[in-house]
């Protein structure tokens, strides 16, 4: 056979090749998401929030630190989280009501309905991965950070209220002197600065946990491991980032 | 004499050997594209797209934001021995915060942002009033009754809260169920005739729970058809009443009625 004048013949190449497959066998390929393991630091968190219903006093402190936090407009329906409270008769009638977002607390359920059961249920933006309003917004002011936090642009939004009717949870609302959307961010400010959301830190029963979702190890897998998970309208395939054990069928 | 710019045009035109109204078509393009970027380097503002579909400026302007709520770490730096108190308490994890409200300004300069101390019941209430939305086992009082008027500071320590003395009677903490029971048919009868106690349960309660009564026999001591009671006490017939449940299962044995 003639050699080319290469210098590389057809054993030689063949011999080459098989070589770094096997080095590329032994080396492993890159496997997605590989980098975030236990005890590394990982560059992109991803954060969600965990409510255990039953733990929930009603107490409205969350509420109250909410609007202390983020300077949310002190009028009782302008809330980021409010807590709503479900009280469902022996007739089967489901009764919701939250008196100024439950921020003073609740007063005790009238008299002439016979409680079945009831329970309080905070509620705040869901934070969706398949969020409704950052698809609506025209000009991109509201958007889905790395974190798989939803946040908004104040400079930037025009106040046009798309992402507020978008919303099927109501977490939105317009704030009335800046003209501007307003909702949850998750606290992202004191994100950065390793302090949890205000309402996960004020909550004095603990019934909020808040922590990074893809790590084996964290407050909030570790409670979404020893509890059974619902989440908010899942039929909307919105996959929101708040998760509720304990949450009552009735719940819209 | 013609201009010389209009003449260096027309020689750079002529050097392009394409169809005229082709060259025109072009020039019409070319001048669409350069005002269409120079329109849009005015509209869309700066760090727009560098990230994803928004201003990359708003994520630091969002992270800018200063914080109210410190966190009880930074708390027990100063108010240790509060905190080393609280800490074994049942408030434990109840942060400081919560009742003193937000405390940045007090860490910037305690002298002068004095933090507020809740002395009325209001605040206490809000967590410890009764209210049947709450889950069971909650420590609730019925402010209406529980020593009205007085402080809750008066008796409790709100850093490490626990009832001033140990209560005499189950009311002192079931006081809806002992209102309940006093005008049912069952008032007469003492809590521990059915729910075994511990002593222990009165300092500790989640330590030793109460029982309930585990057969249909011991409601039967009073109420069984052959039991050894007074004679207006109702009777039922033990083994066919009912589907084998517990008679609590049916009947509220805090406010028994026949359904």
């Amino acid at each position: 056979m003639e050699k080319r004048q290469d210098g590389i013949d057809r054993r030689k190449f063949i011999k080459d090749l098989a070589l770094a497959g096997t080095v590329i066998f032994i080396m492993g390929p890159e496997v997605k998401g590989a980098e975030i393991g236990e005890g590394e630091k990982s560059e992109t968190h991803l954060y969600g929030m965990g409510i255990q219903v039953d733990k929930c006093i009603g107490c409205g402190r969350c509420v109250y630190a909410c609007k202390e936090e983020n300077n949310v407009p002190r009028e009782p329906f302008f809330f980021r989280t409010w807590v709503e409270r479900y009280i469902i008769t022996v007739d089967q009638e489901v009764l919701v009501d939250s008196p100024e977002g439950g921020i003073n607390g609740f007063p005790e359920a009238a008299k002439e309905y016979s409680i079945l059961r009831s329970f309080f249920l905070p509620k705040l933006c869901n934070h969706c991965g398949n969020a409704p309003c950052v698809q609506v917004c025209p000009v991109g002011a509201t958007f889905t950070s790395d974190e798989g936090i939803v946040l908004i642009d104040d400079e930037y939004c025009i106040g046009c209220r798309y992402c507020i009717q978008a919303c099927p949870y109501g977490a939105r609302f317009l704030h009335p002197e800046k003209k501007i959307a307003e909702k949850c961010t998750f606290c992202y400010h004191r994100l950065g600065r390793g302090l949890a959301p205000a309402c996960v830190e004020i909550c004095p029963t603990g019934a909020r946990i808040f922590g990074e979702l893809r790590l084996r190890s964290s407050p909030l897998t570790r409670f979404m491991r020893f509890n059974e998970i619902q989440v908010l309208k899942p039929d909307l395939n919105t996959q929101p980032k708040v998760f509720y054990a304990h949450l009552d069928g009735e719940v819209r | 004499m013609e201009n010389p710019l209009f003449r260096l045009i027309r020689f750079g035109w002529g050097l392009i050997s394409l169809p005229d109204q082709v060259k025109r078509l072009i020039f019409i393009f070319v001048l669409l594209l350069i005002g269409w970027f120079a329109i849009r380097s005015r509209l869309v503002p700066e760090t727009f797209g560098e990230k994803g579909h928004y201003r990359r400026a708003a994520l630091e302007a969002n992270a800018a934001l200063p914080v109210a709520y410190v966190g009880q770490s930074d708390c027990v730096l100063c108010h240790e021995d509060v905190g080393d108190l609280k800490r074994k308490s049942y408030h434990r994890s109840v942060t400081c915060e919560v009742c003193h409200g937000p405390g940045a300004a007090h860490l910037e300069d305690p002298e002068t942002n004095l933090l507020f101390q809740p002395k009325e019941r209001g605040l206490c209430t809000l967590c410890h009033g009764y209210n049947s939305s709450k889950p069971t086992g909650f420590p609730q009082i019925d402010p209406m009754l529980h020593n009205p008027n007085d402080p809750c500071m008066m008796c409790h320590n709100p850093h490490d809260p626990k009832p001033p003395h140990t209560p005499a009677e189950c009311g002192a903490c079931h006081g809806e169920i002992a209102r309940t029971k006093s005008v049912s048919h069952h008032a007469s009868l003492a809590c521990t005739l059915c729910h075994e106690t511990q002593e222990i349960h009165k300092e500790n309660p989640r330590l030793a729970i109460p029982g309930k009564p585990q057969s249909r026999a011991f409601c039967g001591t009073c109420h069984g058809e052959t039991a050894d009671s007074p004679k207006h006490i109702p009777r039922v017939e033990l083994d066919s009443h009912g589907n084998g449940d517990l008679c609590w299962q049916c009947h509220y044995p805090h406010y028994p009625e026949v359904f």
